[in-house]
């Protein structure tokens, strides 16, 4: 019987899933195209590169307690690679990028050649950050350095890259970064009425992403990787390696910073040091705590509505919405310790219907098992 | 099969800051055996089997597990050879269920790609280890609410279910009631005879009589004696080391 009812509640949660994934992809593809205007629109998908960010954050450190305060690193990598080959597909075969005639660069840096093409230089930006956190994070990993100490190695890592693109002036375009783009595949950057093409590929991108994460953290190795953020060492007791378990989230999470830099670009116009250095790697973690670091959806949701917030109040309060945004991340701190998906938690729990419409068949179990166990102690 | 040492253990030295927790130890464990380890804290019998799993790094001498050195591996490769432990005290997955925590444990030869997948029902290896340990009707909880008792019963559970050719209990049953206790030797003397060698580190000397087939008792790092528990309890050396140490209160049940 009550085997059962757990079936049905299990059923119940998957079914629940879907209608919610649903709902929001529907709202995503269909909804926020036909209400916002094309400015806003493209907006819009610059944040869903910042989500797909969150939603690798949120799998390495909501989930696997690796607290990743350098995405910006991947982010480039991904920006960068992208960048490269919309540079040289508008120079032109065999040209040189403006920047690069400016710097008095007389022929194509070997490092540059092989982004002329569209097959290396678009799974580079996925593969590129990928292979990078493979290397950095078995070595590091191995090691045993783990919380405040890898945090501040990942935040130096990406500090060391700004200050090599900086110095690379001729290279990588220098302070500025690479810039003035018009086209990309043929189609027009400069049109408005093309930014919705963009944003569906992005929201597409976060879509699938996400889907991809998901499916991680609910298999045995999402359970695995939340046993190593619990204890490590025990872990290692089980005959797993939790080099690999971290090593394999800490990986996805990297591919996921360098997909969104890689559509960053195309969207914004840019990729520069000044996107991915220390504050901005910060801020990406911000939105995920803000959102929620343990659940997905949340961490996905807190990049959206952080930035949202934050072009909102910069808009209305041109000289005081820095002080307004510090003030509301102060208050989600302190009154909302698990984010905003523990806002709605608690909501739940006040209205006296404590996540009761989808757990309420196994909660009811669950509280049965406990008295049955008070009553004879195991 | 009985007679092949299974665990092979010469000179082993483990040294922490110039003291010699281990020193100079031999020890054989024959398969099938239910072994107990006993002797007054601070003997070594933790630190042997913190180097036995690769936990600490002996500064010399050698470990052979069915043939194979364990020192310098790596603590997850031992655990692949078979060698399965519980620690005194016991860490379990609190964000997990207690579903979860067995079935992670039971898991950990699964090729990768499997792991990817996500579980689907209960294994029959899971649902027997969580009834062996009588936690069956609490899965779904999360190990986090789980009591000491049920903790120390929930790491049983998982260490069982990987089915280890060596199992190191390190105080199985401190802090448990009577009852418990029996459960517990009743639990490790089946293990031992569906063929998993059982090491025992154990203060309660009623315990050790009634479970142990061949008790090993040490002293500052080495073997002091071995044999059943009547001949270590006749040994006059066993005798003066528990009684040199009256304050010792579990040390002085050794000779009651």
């Amino acid at each position: 019987m009550s085997r059962l009812a757990g079936t049905l509640a299990a059923g119940d949660a998957r079914w629940g899933f879907l209608i919610r994934f649903l709902v929001v992809a529907a709202a995503m593809l269909l909804l926020a195209p036909a209400v916002l205007s094309d400015f806003r629109l493209s907006l819009l998908a610059k944040f869903l590169c910042f989500a797909i960010v969150a939603v690798g954050i949120g799998l390495a450190w909501g989930q696997g307690g690796m607290l990743v305060l350098g995405q910006g690193l991947f982010f480039g990598l991904g920006g960068y690679s992208m960048g490269m080959y919309m540079k040289l597909e508008e120079a032109g075969p065999g040209q040189l990028p403006d920047f690069m005639v400016w710097s008095g660069v007389e022929s194509l840096p070997a490092v540059w050649e092989p982004f002329r093409h569209a097959w290396f230089a678009l799974p580079m930006a996925v593969l590129l950050p990928m292979a990078v956190a493979a290397v950095l994070g078995t070595l590091v990993f191995r090691q045993r350095v783990r919380g405040a100490y890898f945090a501040i190695l990942s935040q130096g890592l990406a500090a060391a890259f700004v200050i090599v693109l900086v110095g690379q002036q001729g290279l990588t375009g220098g302070t500025n970064g690479l810039t003035n783009f018009t086209q990309l595949f043929g189609l027009d950057l400069t049109a408005q009425a093309n930014a919705s093409i963009l944003y569906t590929m992005v929201a597409l991108g976060l879509l699938a992403v996400f889907l991809i994460a998901r499916q991680l953290v609910a298999s045995r190795y999402g359970r695995v990787l939340v046993a190593v953020r619990d204890s490590e060492d025990r872990v290692r007791f089980l005959g797993y390696d939790p080099t690999r378990i971290k090593v394999v989230a800490y990986t996805a999470a990297a591919g996921m910073a360098g997909l969104a830099g890689a559509m960053f670009v195309p969207i914004v116009g840019i990729i520069s040091p000044a996107l991915l250095g220390i504050l901005p790697s910060i801020e990406m973690v911000i939105w995920v705590a803000l959102g929620g670091r343990a659940v997905l959806a949340w961490a996905a949701g807190g990049a959206v509505l952080v930035n949202w917030v934050k072009t909102g109040l910069s808009e209305r309060f041109p000289s005081g919405w820095l002080y307004l945004f510090g003030m509301v991340f102060v208050v989600v701190i302190a009154f909302a310790p698990k984010g905003m998906a523990g806002i709605g938690e608690y909501v739940r729990a006040g209205l006296g219907r404590p996540g009761a419409v989808r757990l309420g068949p196994r909660a009811r179990d669950r509280a049965t098992a406990r008295d049955r166990a008070a009553q004879e102690p195991a | 099969m009985t007679d092949a040492p299974l665990l092979e253990i010469r000179g082993l030295e483990v040294i922490f800051d110039g003291f010699h927790a281990v020193d100079g130890l031999d020890l054989t464990v024959r398969e099938g055996e239910v072994r107990f380890l006993i002797g007054p804290n601070g003997a070594g019998k933790t630190t042997l089997v913190d180097a036995i799993t690769g936990l600490v790094r002996p500064a010399g001498g050698s470990i052979r597990f069915a043939g194979e050195e364990l020192v310098g591996q790596r603590e997850h490769r031992i655990v692949g050879l078979g060698v399965g432990r519980t620690f005194q005290t016991p860490t379990v997955f609190e964000q997990l269920s207690v579903l979860e925590n067995v079935d992670v444990a039971a898991s950990f030869r699964l090729p990768f790609r499997s792991l990817l997948r996500r579980r689907r029902g209960v294994t029959d290896r899971v649902r027997r280890a969580l009834e062996d340990v009588g936690l069956a009707e609490l899965q779904e909880e999360p190990a986090g609410v789980l009591s000491h008792g049920q903790r120390q019963w929930l790491e049983v559970a998982m260490v069982l279910c990987q089915r280890p050719r060596l199992l190191l209990l390190d105080e199985p049953v401190a802090g448990m009631t009577g009852e418990e206790r029996l459960r517990t030797g009743e639990l490790t003397t089946r293990i031992a005879a569906e063929g998993t060698t059982v090491v025992v580190i154990e203060h309660d000397m009623d315990f050790v009589r009634r479970f142990a087939t061949r008790v090993t008792v040490m002293h500052e790092g080495a073997l002091l004696a071995e044999g059943t528990v009547a001949e270590v309890q006749q040994d006059a050396m066993v005798r003066d080391v528990y009684l040199g140490r009256p304050r010792d209160a579990r040390g002085a049940a050794v000779v009651a």
